[in-house]
This record gives structure tokens, C-alpha cells and sequence, in this order.
């Protein structure tokens, strides 16, 4: 296996405050890796930094061998929240074309429109997160479980090496949860997948390893997270309970979870973080 | 009844065709980049640019060149400094907006009084003159259009990514700095065009109320860049119509037309997504699940 992405020292502020530091983290070629950790922890920021949108204060990081600036076109990205008002006057199709934008070659590849190859990759992309029938639709109609499914297939257009998402299930219920970690899953199968939540225990089912961030990267496998651990990565007291866990839209994970609730952070958005350890039994 | 007396007077008169035309050129500015500035709101950055421009109309006139390319060099020059302030600071424009808005004014009235016999040509620079627009400055505004459409078809994927969602045209190597700075210096140009037609302070309305107006009705910008165009086209050629018999101005009258248009048209589109989303919760009362969220909300 070879490292995609490598990532040494890294520091990041805005103005005054630090947001990151001492950031090591390499990931592997194929893996599926969840980033957790609290709000304001770092997470998105770190995503930013390896997409080439900010620049790191001191480190390195390589992706693809490459600057991120650089290897950024074969990087596929949905962002926590669409950019972009609601009632733009466009349509889903036009949408993921953009996800085409800097695949052509030379200046004609630049110029003029969109090329039939271009659209055949849209309806490809479009099949491939079962939105298919939504190509005509235009986007203030959708609802968010489909416009994540559109943005999906904005970031899948490009055919990238590596998908990065942004807390891709902030916004919609909880069955289409598993229906898009279900998706993820089957495109792991092709590219390496980074994905932001806050949320260990449903993502465990599905990634192969998490890292859970707070300023600076605090484990780096499943296997690390223990109560010590939840409690410097969420500060807070922590109560476990193990129990048997099961999820209501029943995919293949059936082994023994251990649940971590953490009581007491401030959660504007989210509910309480849940962390779990995978294949260990904490009492 | 004044349509008539228009028709017959549009036949016969060399000068009302040239308006009639010069208005139909302005129409294609409004209609190409009027879209942009509705869905990237930048309604008052475009004011700015048209203000500052009688800086370089009152300088060109008193340096003996045509009002109308100094008009260009100064349009261009607003565009290119706010868009870089932006660029650079990411806020703050606001206020040079309000500056650039105030301080070309100021500049272009100083020259102007202190060029004799070229008073009377501030108010059509201000609010327009479009029947005494000479054939020389239709070429002019035939030639701004032109390189207007070429650079719209050239780069349409480019403007609307950069418009739409200017992160992930980054992430997909489009040169988001590049093409924003070419946008504004297009609506520089569009300033231009319609000066002649409107007025500098009713360009405004001009490129944003047709594409406003498109934008109610249309689902791609292609689509409002069409509509926005026949609208304008429609709206120079009525309010020139209308305006001859009683002899009003041509400029306030395209923009009043422009305004009762807009308000007729958003009442109808919000009465269509009211509509629309009652027949949509009745469908959900009445048999299961309708289309969810499937009315679009008021523009």
C-alpha cells in the first residue's frame, strides 16, 4: 500500500487563533477513513488544507505526490453545506456537469460547451447514487437527501482518486444515512475515501479507520479509542455503556460495539457525539 | 393615440432608427451580462462602476475625446480596483463601492463646468439621449457587443461555475480570480453600451430589472441570457415608442416600463409558487407522499 496523502507537522491559524498543530496523519491507498472529533475541532479546516483552499502556516502535505494545489483535479469533494443559494436558475444535470470542469485538454478543451462525453459522465454519475430521474429537476426542488445524492454525483464526475466529504449526513434523516454510507462503501471498493462526522458510532460500521482530531490528531485506528481517549478528544466526562448494537437499516455489522456518550459539550448543530470503539468491549 | 404617429414618423425619420437601433444594442448587453449581476447580487457593485464612469466622461470632455471611451477606460479602471479590493481583503468593497460611486461623480461634474458650452450634455449623460446617438457610436456599441458575445460563449461554463459556486470552481481548476475580474470588467462594458440608451444612473435598472425578470421565469442561465434579451429589446423599443408623441424622455420611460414589468411579474410568480405549494400539501394530505419540497420557493 502507498500513502495518498502525507501530511508532517502541520500548523494552521486564522489570525490569532491556532486551529491546528503538530498534524501527522498518512493515509493509504483504498482506505476509508473517518475523521472525528468536536466542533470547531479542526475538522473541516484539515479537509481545506489537504483540498489546497488554505494554506498551511508550517508542514507539508502531499497528495498524490503532489501539492494539493496540484493534485486537486482528481480530488472529489462535497461540502457540508451547498455554496450556493437555493434559487440559482439551474438545473441538476448542469450542476454535476461542473464536476467536468478542467477535464479537456488544451484551450478547445477550455472553451465552448460542455461535450457529449461530458454528459454520458453525468448520467453515469447520476445512476451510480441512484438520482438517475432527478437530471431535469431544478435545484431549489430538491430535498436534502437528494441534493446530497447531486452533490455526490458533482464530485464522482470527475472520476477521483481520492473522495473527501464534509459531514455528508449533517442535514438529512437517518435511513438515508445508511442509504449514503451504503453508496460510500460500494466506492471504496474503487478510490480512498475520507469522510468528516461527528458521529464514531455510525460511521464504525462503515470506515476502516478513524482519526479523531481536537487541534492535533489524537489516535489513529479504531482500535486506540477508550474512555481516556474520549475524554481528551471531547474534554468532557464520559459515560459507556456496552450494549449490542444494531442498526435500524440493517446492513452486515453485527459484531459487539461499546458506546461512549458524552454529556455536556455544547452541540449547536448536532445531537450529543456518540463514540464507539470497534471490537472491543468497554464496560 | 401616439403609436401610430410613431410608426409613420420611425419610417421617415434617420434619427429614430438609429435610437430604435442603438436601443436593440443595448438589449444584448443587458441581456448577456444582466443574469451575472442578478445571481451573483451584485446590483450595487455595478452602480459603482456606472457612477464612476462620469469621472472619465467629464475628463474626455474636456480633453476634446469622446465621451464614451473615456467612459470605457474609467468603467474599466472601477472594475478592476473593486474587484481587486475583493479579491485581496475578501470585504470591505462596500464602502470603496460608495467611494468610487461618490468620487467619479464629483470628478466628472468638476470637468465638466470648467469646459465651456457642455453643461447641457451632463443630463444625457445622466440620464440618457437615445435619439441623438450618432451612426459612429452605434459601430461603437455594435463593436462592444460583439466582444461581449464572443467572450460569453467563449468562457459560459467558466462564468456560471465561478457565479454558481466559486469553491468548487477552484477545486476544479478554474481561475476563479481571473474570470471574477472578467465578469465585473463585461459589466464595465455593459455600463458603456447603455449609457446612451438610459443614462448612467438608470443603467442599473436596466441591467438587472429584464434579468430579474428572466430569472422568475427561466431555469438556466442560458435561458435568462435569451429572455433577458428579448425583454430588453421589447422594453428600449415600447418606452422609445411611447415616449415620442408626447415627447417624454426615453430613458425614464424605458425604466418605468422596466419596474411596472418587474412588480407585475414577481406578483404572478409568487401567486404560481403559492399555488404550487398548496397543491403540494394537498397532495400529501390526500394520497401518501407528494413531491416532498417540491414547490420552489418565491424568488
Amino acid at each position: 500500500m502507498t500513502a495518498v496523502i502525507d501530511i508532517q507537522g502541520l500548523r494552521f491559524a486564522y489570525a490569532e487563533a491556532t486551529v491546528l498543530e503538530d498534524v501527522n496523519l498518512s493515509i493509504q491507498d483504498g482506505e476509508f477513513l473517518g475523521l472525528v472529533g468536536p466542533n470547531a475541532g479542526g475538522k473541516s479546516t484539515l479537509l481545506k488544507l489537504i483540498l489546497g483552499l488554505l494554506e498551511p502556516q508550517a508542514g507539508r502535505i502531499r497528495v498524490l505526490g503532489h501539492s494539493p494545489r496540484r493534485a486537486r483535479r482528481r480530488l472529489g469533494y462535497v461540502p457540508q453545506y451547498p455554496a450556493f443559494p437555493r434559487d440559482f436558475p439551474i438545473r441538476v444535470e448542469d450542476v454535476v456537469l461542473m464536476g467536468r470542469l478542467g477535464t479537456g485538454h488544451g484551450l478547445l478543451g477550455r472553451v465552448g460547451r460542455y461535450r457529449s462525453a461530458d454528459r454520458q459522465a453525468v448520467r453515469q454519475a447520476l445512476r451510480e447514487v441512484e438520482a438517475a430521474e432527478l437530471i431535469g429537476r431544478q435545484i431549489g426542488t430538491l430535498s436534502g437527501g437528494q441534493m446530497q445524492r447531486v452533490l455526490l454525483a458533482r464530485a464522482l464526475v470527475g472520476d477521483p482518486a481520492i473522495l473527501i466529504l464534509d459531514e455528508p449526513t449533517a442535514n438529512i434523516d437517518q435511513r438515508m444515512e445508511g442509504e449514503i454510507f451504503d453508496l460510500l462503501a460500494t466506492l471504496n471498493r474503487r478510490m480512498t475515501i475520507i469522510v468528516v462526522s461527528h458521529d464514531i458510532a455510525f460511521i464504525s460500521g462503515y470506515v476502516s479507520r478513524v482519526a479523531c482530531l481536537n487541534r492535533t490528531l489524537l489516535c489513529h485506528a479504531t482500535d486506540d479509542i477508550d474512555g481516556q481517549m474520549i475524554n481528551e478528544l471531547y474534554g468532557e466526562e464520559v459515560r459507556q455503556i456496552s450494549h449490542e448494537h444494531s442498526h435500524a437499516h440493517g446492513h452486515e455489522h453485527s459484531h459487539g460495539h461499546s458506546h461512549a456518550d458524552v454529556h455536556g459539550q455544547a452541540q449547536p448543530r448536532s445531537p450529543a457525539p456518540v463514540a464507539v470503539s470497534r471490537g472491543h468491549a468497554h464496560a | 393615440m401616439p403609436m401610430p404617429e410613431f410608426f409613420s414618423a420611425l419610417a421617415s425619420q434617420g434619427f429614430l432608427q438609429q435610437a430604435l437601433l442603438a436601443g436593440l444594442l443595448a438589449s444584448l448587453g443587458c441581456g448577456l451580462v444582466g443574469p451575472f449581476v442578478v445571481v451573483k447580487r451584485i446590483a450595487f457593485l455595478a452602480g459603482g462602476i456606472a457612477h464612476s464612469v462620469l469621472g472619465g466622461m467629464g475628463a474626455a470632455v474636456y480633453f476634446g475625446i469622446d465621451p464614451l471611451l473615456g467612459a470605457l477606460v474609467a468603467a474599466i479602471l472601477a472594475a478592476l480596483l473593486i474587484g481587486g479590493v475583493r479579491l485581496a481583503w475578501r470585504t470591505g468593497e462596500d464602502t470603496l463601492i460608495g467611494a468610487l460611486w461618490a468620487i467619479g461623480m464629483a470628478v466628472g461634474i468638476l470637468f465638466i463646468s470648467r469646459t465651456p458650452g457642455y453643461a447641457t450634455d451632463l443630463m444625457s449623460f445622466l440620464f440618457g439621449n437615445i435619439l441623438l446617438v450618432p451612426v459612429r457610436e452605434l459601430w461603437f456599441m455594435a463593436g462592444l457587443d460583439l466582444l461581449l458575445l464572443l467572450t460569453v460563449v467563449a468562457f459560459y461554463r467558466q462564468f456560471v461555475a465561478v457565479a454558481f459556486d466559486e469553491e468548487f470552481a477552484r477545486l476544479r481548476g478554474v481561475p476563479v480570480a481571473f474570470f471574477y475580474l472578467l465578469l465585473l470588467v463585461l459589466v464595465a462594458v455593459t455600463v458603456v453600451l447603455m449609457i446612451q440608451v438610459v443614462g448612467l444612473i438608470l443603467v442599473i435598472a436596466l441591467l438587472t430589472l429584464p434579468a430579474a425578470v428572466a430569472g422568475q421565469w427561466t431555469q438556466s442561465i442560458a435561458g435568462m441570457m435569451l429572455t433577458a434579451t428579448l425583454l430588453g429589446a421589447a422594453l428600449t423599443s415600447s418606452g422609445l415608442a411611447l415616449s415620442y408623441a408626447p415627447d417624454l424622455p426615453a430613458g425614464p420611460t424605458i425604466i418605468l416600463l422596466a419596474g411596472a414589468l418587474y412588480v407585475v411579474s414577481a406578483l404572478i410568480a409568487g401567486a404560481r409558487a403559492r399555488y404550487r405549494a398548496r397543491r403540494a400539501a394537498l397532495q400529501r394530505v390526500a394520497g401518501g407522499h407528494g413531491p416532498g419540497t417540491g414547490a420552489r420557493p418565491p424568488a
